[in-house]
């Protein structure tokens, strides 16, 4: 095939790739659902139990009204069509004032806003890190780089989010504890610092160890030879080859932090989809497991075909 | 004749009703804060803020504050005037007539009438809006309840019609002399039929929501906050004196701690083990209370329990060899209570009976537990081997290791300790698939029933499958009898004697709480039932 018929930049492949890749999403979102739905019902356990059992009659009434009274088929194809007719994903069975439509249309702003600002950052600073770690080899900036990334490494969310709350709002009362309030800045800060982090060490360690094989490549090694000034060699001809092994980490990862933490949000009350997710796993609350299962499935898939994309408008080489 | 409880109603009324305040000066003479906001901490989100549906703690505390039923509770757990001015009760102690008070108005304006507690208590008995306590109008003693919830009666039939707008009749199916104190529960609380009709399910959602009760619903956002703020049109709203009240989201128990401590809150849970340094830091904002909760341990008396704890002599030497005192004061370190008896001290109108085993010391226990195991036929040549279950938890643990390391020490006992994710515990043990597990309950309703019908054969809460005819006939007399202790202390005698369960510990409530907020908490009541109309902020330097 020709090479160029493979460019990302529109063409008929590129087309017919995108919904060759939506054709697959569908069973794939399905067998997702199935298998999560199976597992949910097996596991021991109901959304009502409590500990103080409700009287046989009062179960029958709650299940009769949520229709889990039904055959675990009835209740599979009924859920389904609920969504494809009327974009319908049920009640929550815990949190009976709201739907999962309620709770994803709430929770989910919230993750994508500081999944994405932690995306971002972790890009920006890991990235410039690794960069700047690399052309300094051996320096104090690289030792200071280096020991940054195992530091950030070891040191998991869940214990640094509660040191950035002990610091910034209990002893230098910067920053509020807690709360989402809307998304202002001083509530974002904390979460993005905690989330961002470990993603920003791995995205440093991986530029650093990348850009410096590059930088031993015959290629550069000519560039030098032609007497190119560094900063070209580095912006022009470095800097591609060197994103290629990150690209492939940024995809999941930007999935990770976008489809948010139950360690942030249980940390820092944010609100997200995270802490609701991990949740409805503990209360059995199948609707919003079923329903969240289905969004964070679709946002893997669609992300994984935008890092298709990108990998292949980076290097070309790569045939979709 | 008409016996009524009115007259002591209206005496604590009149003991609780202060003249309008002064402004800016507190209930107790001191001068008010300037800010009104009362902002605590709640582990999770609300179940729901519909009367006939919550089904938790944290729902209901906000609930009483969005909505106010027949009766209300003072500092103390006793019965105050809510919606209902009294009620006066017929010679068969079968109907009770409620006088309303004509003043209260929903939020919206509209009267608050004895249709709007028919309403109410139809929808929770009607096995359409399947409430998760439509049994609670069972407790209550309805007549008619059974059939009704069953569906095989219309809600029509439900023991409860409005007479006129102010005058609500209720007939029981028989008598139940604290009948009244049930008229406290969120679930028998009024509800707004037009706006049901006409919002449905999203009735309940901040710009929807109609109640009558001193606060509205202002804001909510899951799994952050909950506001509300003053509700104008109250009756009484002239005598509420905070403002605003938020209820944050808080999961991590030391998060919240530290939120607290940076003046985030005003309210928040002691983590366990903690209470005694906080008292030394802060002896002002630590506080511990007793709460209306036990924490026990079932033995599976069922046909698929051990043989080994069939036999009296063993449970008892295993309860013997728990020193509760280690649990309360080394473990917990909360102020919690060591408990000989199901149901604790905390309790209303209840008189601990004297177990005997209550009155020994830990040795006389430990040296009488060890004679138990020899006649039983266990010992050093024989040890008892025992697996104790528990749901997940860093207390429940750390409780289970005490107690499996004093029945090895004790009795040389092998105990292997199982713990369970919450859902699969409760399956487990609700299928008496254990041998020795945690149970822990919280009283409905401050009457020593609610916890001694947990041991009645026929309970469903029953764990440890116990079957007694003499206690389920005391417990079945205790019902309308007009001084019940009698029974109560017969039915903890055998208790004592038989040791289905062993008694861990009675609950403390251990919380850090705002000096300026702490003087109006009330600590006396066991339930916790507080409302926040009630509550005040004094002003601290």
């Amino acid at each position: 095939m020709p090479a160029a018929l493979c460019l990302p930049d529109g063409g008929p492949f590129m087309l017919s790739f995108i919904f060759r890749r939506i054709a697959v999403a569908i069973p794939t979102l399905l067998v997702l659902l199935i298998i999560s739905f199976l597992m949910m019902q097996t596991a021991p356990g109901g959304p009502f139990n409590s500990e103080r059992p409700l009287p046989p009659q009062v179960l029958a009434n709650i299940e009769a009204k949520y229709g889990l009274d039904q055959p675990m088929w009835k209740q599979l194809t009924d859920y389904v069509a609920g969504i494809v007719t009327q974009f319908d994903f049920g009640p929550s069975y815990k949190y009976k004032d709201r739907t999962v439509n309620d709770i994803i249309a709430q929770g989910f702003p919230v993750t994508l806003t500081y999944g994405t600002i932690s995306f971002i950052v972790a890009i920006l600073v890991g990235g410039a890190l690794g960069i700047a770690a690399a052309i300094k080899q051996n320096s104090w900036l690289d030792y200071l780089a280096v020991g940054f990334t195992i530091g950030a490494q070891v040191l998991p969310n869940f214990v640094m989010a509660p040191i950035l709350i002990l610091v910034f709002t209990l002893m230098l009362g910067w920053l509020p504890g807690g709360g989402w309030n809307g998304g202002q800045w001083n509530h974002v800060i904390m979460p993005v610092i905690a989330l961002s982090t470990s993603y920003m060490a791995s995205i440093a360690r991986l530029t650093r160890s990348s850009m410096l094989e590059v930088l031993r490549s015959n290629f550069i090694r000519t560039a030098r030879a032609k007497g190119l000034p560094d900063r070209t060699i580095i912006w022009r001809h470095a800097l591609k080859p060197t994103l290629l092994p990150v690209v492939s980490y940024l995809g999941p990862a930007f999935v990770g932090m976008v489809t948010g933490s139950f360690i942030i949000d249980s940390i820092f009350s944010t609100g997200g989809i995270g802490y609701f997710y991990v949740n409805a796993a503990f209360n059995r609350d199948y609707a919003v497991m079923m329903g969240l299962t289905i969004l964070l499935g679709s946002m893997t898939i669609l992300f994984n075909m935008v890092v298709d994309i990108l990998y292949a408008w980076i290097d070309p080489k790569i045939r979709l | 004749m008409n016996i009524s409880i009115k007259s002591v109603l209206f005496a604590s009324a009149l003991a609780f009703a202060s003249p309008a305040l002064a402004q800016g000066t507190a209930p107790n003479g001191m001068p008010l804060a300037d800010t009104q906001t009362f902002v605590y901490r709640v582990l999770d989100e609300h179940s729901s803020v519909d009367p006939q549906i919550v089904e938790d703690v944290s729902g209901s505390e906000i609930v009483r504050d969005l909505f106010e039923g027949l009766y209300n509770q003072d500092a103390d757990g006793n019965l105050v005037p809510g919606v209902a001015l009294s009620h006066t009760v017929s010679d068969d102690k079968l109907t009770y007539t409620f006088t309303l008070r004509p003043e209260a108005v929903w939020s919206d304006g509209t009267p608050v009438t004895a249709g709007d507690f028919v309403y109410g208590w139809r929808r929770l008995a009607d096995p359409e809006t399947a409430s998760p306590y439509q049994w609670f109008v069972d407790v209550m003693g309805l007549a008619n309840a059974g059939p009704v919830m069953a569906g095989e009666m219309p809600t029509e039939e439900l023991g409860v019609k409005a007479i006129d707008d102010h005058t609500l009749e209720v007939t029981l199916a028989g008598p139940l002399p604290y009948f009244p104190l049930t008229t406290t529960h969120a679930s028998t609380f009024p509800s707004p039929k037009w706006v049901i009709d006409e919002f449905g399910a999203d009735w309940t959602k901040p710009e929807n929501i109609v109640s009558n009760g001193a606060y509205v619903l202002t804001e909510h956002v899951p799994q952050e906050r909950s506001v509300r703020t003053r509700n104008e049109t109250y009756w009484d709203n002239e005598n509420t004196i905070i403002n605003e009240v938020t209820a944050l989201v808080i999961n991590d128990v030391n998060v919240a701690l530290t939120r607290y401590l940076a003046g985030e809150l005003d309210r928040t849970e002691v983590p366990a083990g903690q209470y005694p340094s906080l008292k030394e830091e802060y002896p002002d904002q630590a506080l511990s209370f007793p709460r209306l909760c036990n924490y026990y341990f079932n033995f599976n008396l069922s046909d698929m329990g051990p043989e080994a704890t069939q036999d009296v002599r063993v449970r008892q030497a295993l309860s013997y060899a728990v020193n509760r005192d280690v649990i309360v004061d080394n473990v917990l370190q909360g102020g919690q209570s060591p408990a000989y008896t199901f149901t604790p001290s905390a309790t209303a109108n209840f008189e601990v009976p004297t177990v005997d085993y209550a009155t020994w010391t830990q040795e006389e226990r430990n040296a009488k537990a060890v004679e138990l195991m020899a006649e039983a036929g266990y010992g050093p040549d024989n040890p008892l081997s025992v697996t104790y279950l528990y749901n997940t938890d860093e207390n429940h643990k750390k409780i289970a290791i005490a107690v499996a390391q004093m029945w090895k020490q004790t009795l040389g006992v092998d105990v292997t300790l199982e713990n369970q994710e919450w859902q699969t515990f409760l399956e487990t043990r609700g299928n008496h698939d254990f041998q020795i597990a945690r149970g822990a309950w919280c009283g409905d309703y401050n009457e020593a029933s609610t916890f001694l019908d947990l041991v009645q054969s026929g309970s469903g809460y029953n764990d440890a499958a116990y079957n007694n005819a003499e206690v389920d006939q005391l417990l079945a007399e205790a019902k309308t009898a007009e001084d019940p202790q009698a029974n109560y202390t017969r039915v903890e005698e055998i208790l004592a004697d038989e040791m289905p369960v062993i008694p861990i510990y009675h609950y403390a409530g251990v919380y850090m709480m705002s000096p300026g907020i702490s003087g109006s908490w009330p600590v006396q009541n066991v339930e916790q039932n507080w409302y926040s109309k009630d509550l005040y902020k004094v002003a601290t330097e």
